[in-house]
């Protein structure tokens, strides 16, 4: 969809910057805000392209780099820690062959980790994209990479 | 209308979808029509039980029967035994059931007997159904209230009830209203802190899932009594199951005339919508949230001016959380006196907590104020996995503090925890056994801050910074003697010079190591 369709569904106050920001992001094929997609929110809105590059660097949901086609956000707080997720994450980083904030060379993954998720019953647990995993194994972390692989 | 002779409810929340819940429930839905069930019993969506981490969970009536981890490939057998010949499929009956399989609740165990007033819909009703909330008594009480009683009664029924902030500050619900009713302004907002992200707490998303009609009756009083005329639910950006069931909810309650223009007739206006928040600790600070709900980086504000009377675009505003607002329909429908019948003098009413770490059976629970937290852990969470013995529990996430075995038979309350300086706050209870590692978990809790750190004042930014690389350096058997103490010190520093609760707040998970794990600590130096 063209950024000025997204933009036009919500009013140019303000206070939509972060509706307007998700939708701009969700929309890119590679999962980030572009210098395109500021400039076109900060016209929306009336304010300097600064303004939205401080806002957008503000919260950790918006990358300001290109990104894969699915981000894992393996969560790193302390439930999830005490339940495993510190090997779960040496696990995704050497099967992935990335660091954390890296994508992988076919643009397929990007790895990220993040605060908690609010599933804490099933520690450890991630999300891909929209989806959430729980009672994470490195077995079924690979199961999942690879279900995601071949869709 | 078809009498139908059984129910099955699926709960359908973030937790259950993860292991499969609408494959099961189509699975259902197929199985019943292909064997031409399809009007004698029908399937339902309900929020959560309480029963975390046990897969697609479900309740058949009339038996009351709950089944868990149930898989499609269990659907033919329960529709053949259990439907058609009244046989239960016991291999997925839940452990905790007593044998008769009857509604009554068990003694122990997460489905122990519990005072529900936040939940007490969750996991009974389809969240999805505004009939449903209204068949249960709901917005008879705000209809009551708009009808009938002026803004001033509300409040002072609120007070009596002794309702105190159930995110962590325990301040006086009724005298927060008061204080923004009172303030000059001609327009007036309340705002839903649904920016749960304390490590550990879930229960806001769960109210949400399970019953967001609640929620927003208690918004829908909270503006009447305040004289506000919109209302903002902040959500953070990752609850897409809560913020898809609010956004219906608030569709609905529209077309039925209980939000918008006019409600009731009475000429209140109220119109609620929703902001989605995008991944950032410090926004559940409120005056945080206000700036990020204006559409700015998410930094605190100074105080005063307090937001009651200056707040959301400098009006009168009042934040109230999730579980608070929850509280407000049953109390305005069953009276501040019914409701100080539950909890302790001081600290009225329940609290639900997410048991979660080592414990058996991890969950979601409502219990009344002052229940100690050996009941909590062992009678509602079943005890330590594994048969180990109790460390530790980190208790209101991780601005809380670690408590160890002498805390088991405090009262938890906001009033009581606060004598042994620890607190409630979010009411998260992460159980730690004696094979945890505090080091490690310590130094889990101080990257956590120092990746939430705002930036915005130098105690907490440069703060954070130094107790990463201490603690590191200990993790790391590197550490000196006097590293242990400089962690106290900093974090000294920080609780009296931080500009907001998120960088004053780390005394606690620090000082309480200290307390109970000093040794263990001097022993990795």
């Amino acid at each position: 969809m063209e950024r000025d369709e997204i933009i036009k569904k919500f009013s140019p106050s303000l206070d939509n910057i972060l509706f307007i920001l998700h939708a701009l992001q969700d929309n890119n094929p590679q999962n980030y805000l572009s210098k395109d997609d500021i400039r076109v929110c900060a016209e929306y809105l009336n304010v300097p392209y600064s303004y939205v590059h401080s806002v957008a660097s503000f919260y950790t949901m918006f990358s300001l780099k290109p990104r894969g086609r699915n981000i894992i956000r393996l969560c790193d707080s302390p439930p999830c820690h005490l339940m495993g997720s510190g090997s779960l994450l040496e696990y995704l980083k050497e099967s992935l062959n990335i660091n954390v904030g890296e994508t992988t060379e076919d643009g397929f993954f990007t790895l990220e980790l993040t605060s908690c998720l609010g599933v804490c019953g099933v520690a450890p647990a991630m999300m891909i994209n929209d989806e959430m995993f729980g009672n994470l194994t490195p077995e079924k972390v690979n199961a999942i990479l690879d279900m995601r692989r071949k869709s | 209308m078809n009498l139908v002779r059984n129910h099955i409810l699926i709960s359908i929340d973030s937790s259950t979808i993860m292991a499969g819940a609408r494959a099961v429930e189509r699975a259902f839905v197929d199985e019943l029509l292909n064997r031409g069930l399809q009007d004698e019993v029908s399937v339902l969506e309900t929020g959560s039980l309480g029963l975390i981490n046990r897969g697609v969970v479900l309740v058949v009536y009339p038996e009351g029967v709950i089944y868990a981890d149930v898989t499609t490939k269990d659907v033919p057998e329960i529709v053949e035994e259990h439907i058609l010949k009244g046989r239960f499929v016991e291999r997925l009956v839940v452990k905790e059931m007593p044998k008769q399989h009857v509604i009554k609740r068990e003694k122990t165990g997460l489905l122990k007997e519990q005072p529900r007033i936040v939940l007490r819909n969750s996991g009974i009703i389809n969240p999805e159904s505004i009939d449903e909330y209204i068949a249960t008594g709901g917005y008879e009480a705000a209809s009551k209230i708009i009808n009938e009683m002026k803004p001033e009664e509300v409040i002072e029924e609120v007070k009596r009830s002794g309702l105190t902030g159930r995110g962590g500050a325990a301040f006086s619900t009724g005298m927060k209203w008061d204080f923004a009713r009172r303030a000059k302004g001609d327009v007036k907002y309340i705002i839903c802190n649904a920016d749960e992200g304390e490590p550990g707490t879930f229960k806001d998303r769960l109210i949400l899932e399970g019953d967001p009609h609640k929620l927003l009756e208690g918004m829908l009083i909270a503006g009447y009594a305040v004289g506000a005329q919109y209302g903002y639910i902040y959500i953070r950006g990752e609850y897409v199951l809560s913020i898809e069931r609010l956004e219906k909810a608030i569709k609905d309650a529209e077309a039925l005339g209980l939000l918008g223009e006019n409600i009731f007739g009475s000429g209140f206006s109220y119109h609620v919508s929703i902001k989605k928040g995008a991944g950032a600790y410090v926004c559940g600070e409120e005056t945080a949230l206000i700036e990020s709900l204006e559409g700015k980086r998410g930094h605190p504000r100074s105080k005063p001016p307090y937001p009651v009377t200056e707040g959301l675009w400098g009006k009168p505003t009042v934040i109230n959380n999730v579980e608070t607002l929850a509280n407000i329909p049953e109390i305005m429908r069953n009276g501040a006196s019914w409701f100080r019948g539950y909890g302790t003098e001081k600290c009225p009413g329940t609290k639900v907590y997410t048991i979660i770490g080592h414990v058996a059976t991890p969950g979601l629970i409502e219990a009344e104020m002052g229940t100690t937290l050996r009941d909590i852990i062992f009678e509602y969470g079943g005890g330590i996995k594994n048969g180990k013995k109790f460390k530790c529990a980190l208790v209101g996430g991780a601005a809380g503090a670690f408590l160890g075995p002498d805390m088991l038979d405090v009262n938890m309350d906001f009033v009581s925890l606060r004598e042994y300086s620890a607190v409630l706050g979010s009411g998260a209870i992460l159980v730690m056994d004696e094979d945890t590692n505090i080091v490690e978990m310590l130094k889990n809790v101080l990257h956590f801050f120092r990746h939430e750190s705002c930036g915005h004042c130098v105690p907490c930014r440069l703060g954070t910074a130094q107790l990463v690389k201490i603690i590191d350096r200990v993790a790391d058997s590197k550490g000196k003697r006097e590293d242990i103490d400089k962690l106290l010190r900093i974090s000294e520093v920080m609780r009296d010079t931080s500009f907001c609760p998120l960088g004053q707040s780390l005394y606690l998970p620090i000082s309480s190591t200290l307390k109970y794990f000093r040794d263990e600590m001097l022993s990795m130096i």
